[in-house]
């Protein structure tokens, strides 16, 4: 017994030290900021994501992509000057963790947020940073609500844009006429986009023959959604959802025989890596509207593309690692445009700054050319896609 | 356990409870007027002081009634959007927050005390584990309403649909705003919530909830806990006991849920899942069963701990796992739980630890 004891304790005093020691070394870490930036200049760059839970790998790949963009810029001599660190935190795609980690970022010094990363939380966040007057540029947080206020910026299309955008490009290209849908119920990015794809369709005279939902609980067997659309005689399947329920409804309605046009948004970027080399004929034909595919053919993604293999292990980029790396270079143009040399300049003056240089810059980035109004949206043209030979390609 | 009832039913111990909640209270409040407090610290003191209230009230579930729920993010759920919708719909006419804000409060623990009502009618009258199995069919069921659920105001006036769809077809007309917006939730509750308020909601939910226990019905409740046979015998009415408890349960909850809500500006229904119930759970039951004082500390802890440990990056989550292992194995191991009562005894013969020296 006094042996399990004194294992038991021994287990426990090494723990202690463990979190004591975690929290040693986060103390001068946050003083040494302040340090480092009257010295060299640095800085400092909030960004906030999901690092763990269910939605992790969104946030691993804007917080890559950032860093990437991050590093290079360093490598190349900063901005104005200033080396930039980017100090990203882990939300657990949660609003509350989210402002947790707002307020973290804030102790440490944080002079600008990279995110948040996912919609909700996104906007639970921006309610703080327009109370603190702290510059937001979201690279994926696509929510409406995401940027209503005057310091918040996006990367990435809205829901509203990105439905009435498919919506608009299948009614003009008369790519089908029956239409059917399946989205996400309890996602606020399908149904965003569901909204608005259902509005737009009807005032271009498309026919929505189906819009069947599932939620996150049910996210496994479609059967029952891909028979109803078998017997309503679509022609077209919108999905406005992520790639990995996407490759579940794709493999469940070949083995149904359903015969349909498939469409999609941003999210299903990554289809073919998760349907894998065997599975990939099935993602044949499928067209999307997104910004970004990694083996687009253009010079800025394939340098992109060959960097972020080289530095995570020959990871392919998704949309979110791109629009991670953009919202970098966006800060960079928008901290150059507004002359900003002064690394020690406080978060309120940074914002105010950048939020006058946002409307004016144009940023060339992987996820197309960009320009900003006061609203916070940006400008750009979305890419149809279609996946041809296990690969995009530009329709 | 037995030894542990008995100390809780003295007064004494109510007081205690109390004088810790006022101290924390002028203590933290002190070192906030300071100016000296960072904003990770202010920033988590009202989700902390929600969690808390939550896990007592359910505490009076697990730990007084011998009942095991499995949604009380279900009534937080409840109360979290009953609470902000109403906020919202009398934010124009009652502009004083500490007018709203109570009833705000007051009505979200009404609405989740009737649910809790209606669901206890049929299943508290029966035995074992129907109650764990529907309450958790509850918060489901709760989570999934409130994840389709439009409420809109136009012209028209008040319009509530299930689906998106039934406003495509009969668009929303001239001045539209949205209160509840299906999976995308509620956006812009006001944030009412303050420290202050909470503390005194805190320290209200535990006059009654200890006054409760140590009443003749909370005696009841817990009679019929220990031997359900003795204490038909004995000419208690356990329906009813257990419904008393498990009522105020849901309420608190409820209550629970509106302090949460008023603090975020953003809340949707997927929130309050099946996670979020076995958290709470795990609080209730890591802080002692029965003891609220031990309840309001575990939750503390477990819920600060993963943003101290922010520092460690990856492994923080890693971490807090294992804390939460080995504090479960330590609280429950025999050995430990000697070695604990011998330093205590020690110190106090008569009085015992009340987590068994968890930290």
């Amino acid at each position: 017994m006094k042996k399990v004891l004194s294992m038991v304790l021994a287990v426990l005093f090494v723990l202690t030290a463990f979190v004591s020691c975690g929290k040693g070394n986060e103390t001068p870490a946050v003083s040494g900021e302040g340090n480092n930036a009257a010295t060299e200049a640095t800085l400092l760059l909030g960004g906030i994501g999901p690092l763990t839970g269910p939605a992790a790998s969104y946030g691993q790949a804007v917080k890559d992509g950032a860093q990437l963009a991050v590093d290079e810029i360093n490598a190349a001599g900063g901005v104005n000057g200033m080396k930039l660190e980017l100090n990203f935190q882990d939300d657990e795609h949660d609003a509350e963790k989210s402002v947790n980690a707002y307020n973290a970022l804030m102790d440490a010094g944080m002079k600008l947020l990279i995110g948040t990363v996912t919609s909700n939380p996104c906007v639970a966040v921006a309610a703080e940073a327009a109370e603190d007057n702290v510059f937001l540029l979201t690279p994926s947080g696509s929510a409406v609500e995401c940027i209503k206020n005057d310091n918040a910026f996006r990367i990435c299309f809205s829901d509203p844009n990105q439905g009435i955008g498919a919506a608009d490009y299948i009614a003009e290209n008369a790519v089908a006429e029956k239409i059917a849908v399946i989205y996400n119920s309890s996602d606020v990015y399908s149904q965003g986009i569901y909204e608005k794809f259902n509005a737009e369709a009807a005032e271009k005279n498309l026919t929505i023959v189906a819009a069947e939902a599932f939620t996150k609980d049910s996210a496994t067997d479609f059967s029952v959604q891909l028979q109803k659309i078998k017997d309503s005689g679509a022609d077209l399947l919108f999905l406005p959802i992520y790639y990995q329920e996407a490759a579940l409804i794709l493999e469940q309605a070949s083995k149904l025989g359903l015969d349909v046009k498939y469409f999609g948004c941003d999210g299903l970027d990554g289809i073919i890596d998760q349907l894998g080399a065997d599975k990939a004929a099935l993602a044949e034909g499928v067209m999307l509207l997104t910004p970004f595919a990694a083996d687009a053919d253009d010079e800025k993604t394939q340098k992109f593309t060959a960097a972020y293999k080289a530095a995570y292990n020959d990871a392919i980029p998704t949309q979110f690692a791109a629009d991670g790396y953009d919202a970098i270079y966006t800060v960079k143009a928008a901290i150059e445009k507004a002359g900003i040399t002064d690394a020690n300049i406080s978060a309120s003056d940074l914002c105010d700054a950048l939020v006058k240089a946002m409307v004016e810059i144009t940023v060339d980035g992987v996820t197309g050319e960009m320009t900003w109004d006061a609203s916070g949206e940006p400008e750009k043209t979305p890419k149809a896609m279609v996946i041809k030979d296990g690969s995009y390609s530009a329709m | 356990m037995k030894k542990a009832l008995s100390i809780s039913r003295k007064a004494g111990d109510r007081y205690i409870t109390y004088l810790l909640l006022i101290v924390i209270f002028v203590g933290v409040q002190s070192f906030l007027n300071s100016g000296a407090a960072s904003r990770s610290f202010k920033g988590l003191l009202i989700p902390t002081c929600a969690y808390i209230l939550a896990a007592m009230a359910l505490n009076l579930v697990v730990g007084v009634s011998g009942e095991l729920s499995l949604g009380q993010a279900g009534f937080m759920c409840v109360g979290a959007f009953v609470g902000s919708l109403f906020s919202l719909l009398t934010e124009a006419t009652i502009a004083n927050p500490l007018i709203r804000f109570p009833l705000a409060l007051l009505l979200g623990g009404v609405v989740a005390g009737i649910f809790g009502f209606l669901i206890g009618i049929p299943v508290l009258r029966l035995r074992g584990d129907y109650l764990a199995i529907v309450t958790l069919a509850f918060g489901e069921i709760i989570k999934t309403i409130f994840n389709n659920l439009y409420i809109a105001s136009d012209d028209t006036g008040l319009r509530i649909a299930f689906s998106v769809d039934a406003f495509n077809e009969k668009p929303l007309a001239g001045n539209a705003t949205y209160y509840i917006k299906g999976a995308q939730g509620i956006n812009g509750t006001p944030q009412d919530s303050t420290f202050a308020i909470c503390m005194i909601v805190l320290l209200i939910a535990a006059v009654i909830m200890l006054n409760f226990m140590d009443s003749k019905q909370g005696r009841a409740v817990m009679a019929a806990r220990d031997n359900r046979i003795a204490a038909e015998a004995m000419g208690v009415n356990v329906t009813r006991a257990k419904m008393t408890a498990f009522v105020m349960s849901a309420f608190f909850g409820g209550v629970a849920g509106v302090l949460y809500s008023h603090n975020l500006n953003s809340l949707i229904a997927t929130k309050f899942d099946y996670n979020l119930s076995i958290l709470i759970l795990v609080f209730v039951v890591l802080g002692g069963m029965n003891k609220m004082r031990g309840v309001m500390i575990s939750t503390t802890v477990l819920y600060i701990l993963p943003e101290v440990l922010r520092a460690l990056k990856d492994y923080r989550m890693l971490i807090y796992a294992i804390v939460l292992i080995v504090m479960m194995l330590l609280t429950n191991s025999k050995s430990v739980r000697a070695f604990a009562e011998k330093v205590t005894g020690a110190l106090k013969p008569k009085k015992k630890n009340q987590t068994g020296g968890a930290e």
